[in-house]
């Protein structure tokens, strides 16, 4: 661990006990997760990786939707922490027999966990648990609102390259209407001091999105001109159905991020993808597999910064240092 | 058994009457409304200085939930409600379970309604089978059994071909079609009104087009039909717009708008408790703009009617995720404080003008007697306290149940007492 990161970490904490959504997080306090993260990713190189921080910590995954990167990178996350954990996805719970949300996170409750990371399709799902239970509530993703921990690890990713969020010109580029990716990170962005452009077809475009405080457009070569950082949405194929693209062939004819189009930007640019990526659609592969794409670093940033944000929460009064194992 | 009003200023619009005056009330009926009229053996009311005496509140959009949805609401509990809220009456709408598609229904709610003996209660029959839209229910039978409006309330009707036959076919019988206007392709899964609240909150959105829409091919159908089409809880500025025409070339077309959509604004959703249910209704909470378009058209004359769209759940089905609970807050109790607050004191409209928006103009819609104090009319009378303070508090609402934003809200005007054919059922003096 390093002395710098340490100090930062002890030198402020969250004010929430939960993290429902990057709104409502100060610039300090995404600094400190961020900050923060530089040490845990440094856990994940070693040779030994586990820590014995969260040591006798319970932590229940609940995974309302399906999911494998984000489950995956908090139970490798609370693992390396040493926390005990138990992931639970819904196919497999009561919720299939039609018990409520809060009937079952009650019941899970009951058992005294420490922390519940939740992934749900409704938004404000977790914002109803923080109301009224006991646990600290993590948001893994909620409906169409937001995934907090997916922007906090972008900005780690785009830090790490760039030295800095502020000022970057960064294009989000997409489904907008239907991204929790896209929402916390336009508020993540835009409070480090970004510029950000959001771009994608005016079918898919949140109504109101001028109160976002982004630069909208359906051109992604005006998105892309002389961009930092490129950050490609997954478009669903199934988003044919309610009308609002012609063909996944179309799409990628219009809004799909081909070399060409990359070269728009600026000559370091990189490029990001949350997963799972639909090559071919809203990407191409040449670009996905490219030198300036981060894509898979993202992923392995993923741990490091969801140890931050649990280590943060759970474990407010705890040394990271001395419990090195 | 006689009863005396005694002092106090009487608004009735409907005899073009605003001034200080007695009301005597016998056997049900008024029998004088004048100046110092003797008591002469009638136990008397005292009114207190700046209280109003008016013709008894009706409200035409109310679910009372019973049958099938007892836990929810029933005919007592609910008319109870009323009569606290200063309502001396109500319309029901049809969406029980069963649906009140027949008279069987209709005369199990009146049954209720005469043992409950607190709001009149006036249902409201299904324009079609199960509300289904496929085939229109027995609409003479049911107004035979005493229904005096039709609707498939919680939907709208469902084709223009049904819409147009349901408006010709009540027309013969004498009244009024009540729609919910909403275009279901347009309106999808939304859950709050389309605009910067709902996307900032991932909420799937539903536009104010979605209303208008078929506002406007109700007032052309109306206009087809020569019938009256009445347009439930109306929220979307375009949808006034489309009133206002239609109006202008002399469709008998009428609207309402609930106390909500004159009170609240998408807004309130990102408010300090995110995601609240209580602020989940159909139709939604709309923009500012929205907002302000109805307080408007309140004022200016183009909304006939102040009407709650009470709408009772139980706790347990509020408490879910935002998109899975299900639309609706109850409004019996809180109709009166927030007309006086939000519209009468900030002198958007006079209190002549609330006394048509919520008594004569809603017997005027549904054809029902009331909105009047002439003498030898039933005897529904509300009295009004314009200045008393009060705190809303959802524990102490009369109703069965508690859904609804204003828990702890200051506001100013309440209800002294309500009478029902010349007996005080409410009285909070």
């Amino acid at each position: 661990m390093t002395t710098q990161a340490t100090e930062a970490a002890a030198a402020a904490t969250l004010t929430s006990r939960h993290l429902l959504g990057i709104a409502g997080m100060t610039a300090d306090e995404i600094g400190l997760v961020l900050d923060t993260a530089i040490a845990m990713k440094e856990i994940g190189g070693r040779a030994i990786k586990k820590v014995p921080t969260l040591r006798g910590r319970t932590i229940v995954n609940l995974f309302f939707e399906p999911s494998t990167r984000t489950r995956t990178s908090f139970e490798i996350a609370e693992k390396r922490l040493s926390a005990d954990t138990l992931s639970i996805a819904a196919a497999t719970s009561s919720v299939t027999k039609g018990e409520s949300l809060l009937d079952t996170v009650r019941n899970i409750e009951a058992m005294s966990p420490d922390m519940i990371v939740m992934r749900h399709a409704s938004s404000g799902a977790p914002h109803l648990l923080a109301r009224t239970c006991r646990s600290a509530i993590v948001n893994a993703g909620d409906g169409m609102h937001e995934h907090p921990t997916q922007a906090l690890l972008d900005a780690f990713t785009i830090r790490e390259h760039k030295g800095r969020l502020a000022g970057l010109k960064v294009a989000i580029i997409g489904d907008l209407l239907h991204s929790r990716v896209l929402r916390s990170n336009v508020i993540l962005l835009n409070t480090m001091g970004a510029e950000v452009w959001a771009c994608g077809p005016s079918t898919l475009m949140p109504p109101g999105i001028g109160g976002f405080g982004v630069r909208a457009t359906t051109s992604v070569d005006e998105a892309v001109e002389g961009a930092d950082v490129v950050m490609m949405l997954r478009i669903q194929h199934e988003r044919m159905h309610g009308h609002f693209i012609p063909s996944v062939r179309e799409y990628f004819t219009l809004f799909g991020l081909t070399p060409e189009r990359a070269r728009r930007a600026r000559s370091d640019v990189i490029i990001m993808h949350p997963g799972p990526m639909n090559r071919g659609v809203e990407i191409d592969s040449e670009v996905a597999d490219g030198p300036y794409s981060v894509i898979l670093e993202q992923v392995s940033n993923g741990v490091a910064v969801r140890m931050a944000v649990l280590y943060l929460l759970a474990g407010r009064d705890i040394d990271v240092e001395r419990g090195e194992g | 058994m006689k009863l005396l009003l005694k002092g106090g200023r009487v608004v009735d619009p409907a005899n073009a009457r605003d001034g200080a005056f007695d009301v005597l009330i016998e056997d049900g009926r008024i029998a004088r409304v004048g100046k110092d009229l003797p008591a002469d053996g009638a136990e008397v009311f005292e009114i207190r200085p700046g209280w109003i005496v008016a013709p008894g509140l009706i409200d035409i959009h109310v679910h009372l939930r019973e049958p099938g949805q007892e836990h929810k609401e029933t005919v007592l509990t609910g008319t109870e409600a009323a009569v606290a809220g200063g309502f001396a009456a109500v319309a029901c709408m049809p969406n029980t379970e069963p649906v009140n598609d027949h008279a069987g229904i209709t005369q199990f709610i009146l049954k209720k309604a005469a043992e409950a003996a607190r709001a009149r209660v006036y249902p409201i029959g299904a324009v079609s089978i199960g509300s289904k839209g496929e085939q229109l229910a027995e609409l003479g039978e049911q107004k035979t059994a005493g229904c005096v409006a039709f609707t498939d309330d919680g939907k709208p009707v469902a084709t223009a071909l049904l819409m147009r036959r349901a408006l010709e076919y009540a027309g013969m019988l004498g009244v009024p079609v009540i729609d919910h206007c909403e275009d279901p392709s347009l309106k999808g899964d939304g859950v709050a009104h389309e605009g910067y609240y709902s996307s900032y909150l991932g909420l799937r959105g539903i536009p104010g087009a979605a209303e208008s829409i078929m506002v406007e091919r109700d007032v052309s159908l109306a206009e087809l039909a020569g019938a009256h089409v009445h347009i439930a809880h109306m929220s979307a500025r375009e949808s006034l717009r489309a009133v206002r025409a239609g109006k202008a070339r002399g469709v008998r077309v009428t609207c309402e708008v609930a106390p909500h959509h004159f009170t609240l604004t998408d807004e309130a959703l990102d408010g300090a408790v995110k995601y609240d249910t209580n602020l989940k209704m159909n139709p939604p909470l709309r923009s500012a703009a929205d907002r302000d378009a109805m307080i408007e058209g309140i004022a200016d004359g183009t909304v006939d009617a102040i009407a709650t769209d009470h709408a009772p759940h139980h706790p347990d089905e509020k408490m879910l995720e935002f998109d899975r609970a299900p639309f609706g807050i109850v409004g019996l109790e809180t109709a009166v404080p927030l007309v006086f607050d939000r519209l009468v004191h900030t002198g958007r409209i006079t209190i002549g003008r609330m006394i048509e928006l919520l008594s004569v103009n809603p017997a005027r819609v549904i054809n029902v007697p009331g909105g009047t104090l002439a003498e030898g009319s039933p005897a529904d009378v509300t009295v009004l306290a314009p200045d008393r303070e009060m705190i809303v508090s959802a524990e102490s609402l009369k109703s069965r149940s508690r859904n609804m934003p204003f828990d702890g809200w200051r506001l100013r005007g309440g209800v002294a007492a309500t009478i029902v054919g010349g007996r005080m059922v409410y009285k909070n003096a």
